[in-house]
């Protein structure tokens, strides 16, 4: 991960310091909430239903255990002892005071943490692949490109006041786990023909009211050219994107509107009057931004070792787990964990402070230290030796943290809804909740093989339902809290929009029609191993409507 | 109002002159962006500055032949969360080179200062009389800027190589085994 | 449920004037005597659109203290006390609908 230096570690002081000032001056009137607001949204401070929420972030899902630690404290001194890990692998607070923000952002500070950006119109937290350093698939870590684009955006004195959010995501491997293709920019690093490793880039693409998959406006981006194509494209947004409709604001109504080909026109000029500038990169800029990166010092292991096999053959559980939880690592003898925290009747990503301390521990028993964060809400330790798993997995049951459910039925994606967030026109939560009760059967979840459930609580789609293979959008009907289904909708490099199975259905039969669609797709599907997404591309979604609608 | 220039208080010179009032002689005017780009023979041969108020919805590039002739550019900002004027500003000290005045009006506001300056702005009509009195300070708010923009102050990235500064290693979380 | 930052003011019912106090967020309510209570019980309810309205404007100007007020329903109940008229309302005063990570109760 990410070193910091003296002049990274002053911005952050000098932000905190800043915003002890700017609260100070809301606090004593001197500063209007009008003229607040937008400053504390580039903050990461909102106000929800309850209280403040505050939104920390976890620079493209890297932590280390450290900085985990100090979060788990922020938990427990300055809320209510539990945090919320994000779709955009950040974490969120609900309970923090105002006037303590300060103070929480100063103990952040001290872990080399911040809140910048993780809201208000300008650019995002940088969101990438939670195996990002250790996938076998990748090409080269894309967090490297991603510290070099979040320098950069960080307090960009010309796109703090876009005409709204403004969202990119990287990943360098062919199976996209950073969903870029439905954010503002993807960019995806790759080999062309030539060897050369560069970046397919998209615009354009999000969920909302208005969802788009995002249209690759440059086939191959060179190096070089990473930081001016991307500020060419973030100007052309600040000047025409539209401001006199905040639903109409977002860059993809603007690709839309202009068409692809003659927004990549409009880039295009203008970037080439800065493409030789001070933004073209010199390879020696990017090499110094590499070496920050710590990587581990692995030892020379072989895979699969008896430790591992005897455990598997003697404790089911733990076979599960391993089947299910532990993937493999680009260096023999390691492996990647992750961490679900979608228990059985859990809130959908949460975790609390204890657990957080627990997972420091092994993080730095067992991962180097080092934690990540990834868009469907669990954590992972990225580099660990397969000959601790066994210490490893009795470790997280114990911390609750070993459901075997990743990528499973009950592996639900949530937004906080209608419990926390005022935007919200439903609950998500509780509907999460019951489906990991309804779908408790490790062994029928398993059956089921891969499918993701993704809960929003109102269109802003936080929960990004358009791309779930199941998508549930609470929507209010007279009071009453109901629920559009989608089906078939994908988040990775095949991203498709679900489509709508039927009319809203009511909140106490969501769950009974989510196990519709399950039976139905059991019924439907031509071979145990054929995925419910796949079944749903193969007949279409007409069979399923009359599996649920006929029930009802 | 309050007015800042080149970092400090100043009276401000040039008086806006409204499309049907002829130009007067001696004082530098600041005129409309279609009065400016529609009769040049006005100011052809004019001794004193002249300057334009341009809209925000405009590109900038139209005025690119006529940077010469001009003293001043003010840019606007009908709402201090409306960003265009940041871009604009820039284009016209990084593209096209202007050397005049760039002027910030409408709601220019104290905690935006610092990125006013660094999109190229040198001149501000403030709103508060507390913010205007908070000028110095508020440019002073950060010692390290991560990019390059249209001020002198050289990004984190350049600094690294040209100050002999030790990479910070934290030892909580080096991750040597 | 229907965020209230999109609502047109329009009086069905009994209504009060809700915010977040500045300092903490914590929600409160406008009540009779201008103040600012925890209690929805104490909220001074409006029945017509011209004294929600009132309230509403007198809320606002007090930004110093809260931030974000809003019109919202309520249901009187059998003593005559106000209570939540909503679902929203109900989880702005009891909190989350289920129990939250950390064995704080709701």
């Amino acid at each position: 991960m990410y070193i910091y230096d003296t002049f990274d570690r002053t911005l952050v002081n000098e932000r905190v310091a800043e915003f002890r000032d700017q609260v100070a001056r809301r606090l004593s009137g001197e500063l209007t909430e009008d003229e607040f607001k937008p400053l504390r949204l580039m903050n990461g401070v909102y106000l929800q239903l309850h209280a403040y929420m505050l939104r920390v972030a976890l620079p493209y899902g890297t932590l280390s255990s450290e900085q985990m630690r100090v979060v788990a404290q922020v938990a427990r001194r300055y809320d209510r002892g539990y945090g919320h890990f994000t779709t955009r692998q950040n974490i969120q607070f609900n309970w923090i005071r105002l006037s303590d923000m300060p103070d929480v952002l100063a103990d952040l500070a001290s872990a080399e943490l911040h809140a910048m950006q993780t809201s208000g119109n300008c650019v995002r937290n940088i969101t990438s692949d939670q195996w990002a350093g250790a996938a076998p698939d990748e090409v080269e870590d894309p967090r490297i490109w991603a510290e070099v684009l979040r320098q950069h955006s960080t307090l960009h004195p010309e796109f703090l006041f876009l005409p709204r959010k403004f969202k990119i995501a990287i990943t360098a491997s062919a199976h996209d786990r950073a969903a870029i293709k439905v954010h503002d920019i993807g960019l995806r690093l790759y080999r062309n023909e030539a060897g050369e490793a560069g970046f397919e880039v998209s615009v354009g693409g999000g969920l909302g009211r208005t969802p788009f998959i995002g249209k690759v406006i440059r086939p191959f981006l060179a190096k070089r050219d990473f930081l001016s194509y991307i500020e060419a494209i973030l100007r052309v947004y600040n000047q025409y994107g539209r401001r006199d409709n905040i639903y109409k604001a977002r860059i993809k109504i603007l690709v839309h509107e202009l068409g692809a080909e003659c927004f990549a026109r409009e880039v295009e000029a203008e970037w080439r009057t800065i493409k030789d500038g001070a933004l073209a990169l010199d390879p020696a800029v990017v090499a110094d931004i590499a070496a920050r990166f710590r990587y581990p010092r692995y030892e020379p292991l072989a895979d699969d070792p008896p430790e591992v096999a005897v455990l598997r053959r003697a404790e089911p559980r733990f076979a599960a787990w391993l089947a299910n939880s532990v993937a493999n690592h680009k260096v023999a003898g390691y492996a990647i964990v992750t961490l679900s925290l979608k228990p059985e009747g859990g809130p959908p990503g949460d975790a609390t402070a204890e657990q957080m301390d627990a997972v420091a521990d092994l993080a730095d028993r067992f991962s180097f230290g080092e934690i990540r964060v990834g868009h469907e809400q669990n954590l992972v330790l990225p580099h660990v030796a397969q000959h601790d798993l066994p210490e490893i997995w009795r470790a997280l049951d114990r911390n609750g943290l070993a459901t075997p459910n990743v990528g499973l039925v009950s592996d639900i994606i949530a937004c906080p809804g209608l419990d926390y967030c005022s935007l919200a026109n439903a609950r998500s939560i509780p509907v999460a909740q019951e489906l990991t009760r309804r779908f408790r059967n490790l062994d029928l979840a398993r059956d089921l093989g891969r499918l993701h459930i993704n809960i929003s609580g109102c269109i802003n789609a936080c929960g990004h339902h358009h791309v779930g293979h199941i998508g549930i959008l609470g929507v209010e009907k007279n009071g009453e809290e109901f629920y559009q289904i989608t089906l078939g909708g994908r988040a990775d490099e095949r991203a498709q929009l679900g489509e709508l199975l039927g009319p809203a259905v009511p909140y106490a039969q969501v769950a009974d029609v989510i196990e519709d669609i399950v039976a139905a797709y059991l019924d439907l599907r031509e071979r145990p191993d054929e995925l419910f997404i796949d079944t749903v591309a193969r007949v279409g979604i007409e069979p399923f409507k009359e599996h649920v609608y006929a029930v009802h | 109002m309050p007015f800042i220039k080149a970092g400090r208080r100043a009276e401000n010179p040039f008086v806006r002159v409204r499309d049907d009032d002829p130009l007067p002689d001696e004082i530098p005017a600041l005129v409309s962006a279609e009065r400016f780009l529609a009769a040049s023979d006005e100011f052809a041969g004019r001794g004193a500055p002249i300057g334009v108020i341009w809209p925000n919805k405009r590109n900038v590039a139209e005025l690119a032949p006529h940077l010469d002739r001009l003293a001043l550019v003010a840019l606007a900002f009908p709402t201090f969360r409306d960003g265009r004027a940041y871009s604009q500003a820039r284009i016209l000290r990084e593209r096209y080179g202007f050397r005049g005045e760039v002027r910030a009006t409408g709601e220019v506001l104290r905690d935006q200062f610092l990125f006013l300056v660094r999109a190229g702005f040198d001149a501000f009509e403030i709103r508060k009389e507390s913010d205007a009195a908070a000028f110095t300070a508020a440019l002073r708010r950060y010692s390290v800027v991560y990019q390059p923009a249209a001020d002198e102050r050289a990004p984190a990235v350049r600094r690294r190589f040209t100050e002999a500064i030790p990479l910070g290693y934290s030892t909580r979380t080096e991750t040597v085994a | 449920m229907t965020s209230p930052l999109q609502q047109k003011l329009k009086i069905t019912g009994p209504v009060v004037i809700t915010a977040n106090r500045l300092a903490d967020g914590t929600v409160v309510y406008r009540g009779a005597r201008g103040d600012w209570t925890t209690q929805i019980t104490e909220a001074a309810v409006a029945t017509t659109a011209p004294a929600a309205s009132e309230l509403l404007v007198a809320a606002v100007a007090e930004d110093v203290l809260v931030v974000g007020p809003y019109v919202a329903p309520v249901e009187l109940d059998s003593s005559g006390r106000s209570q939540p008229g909503n679902l929203r309302e109900r989880i702005r005063v009891g909190g989350p609908t289920f129990e939250l990570p950390g064995n704080f109760g709701s």
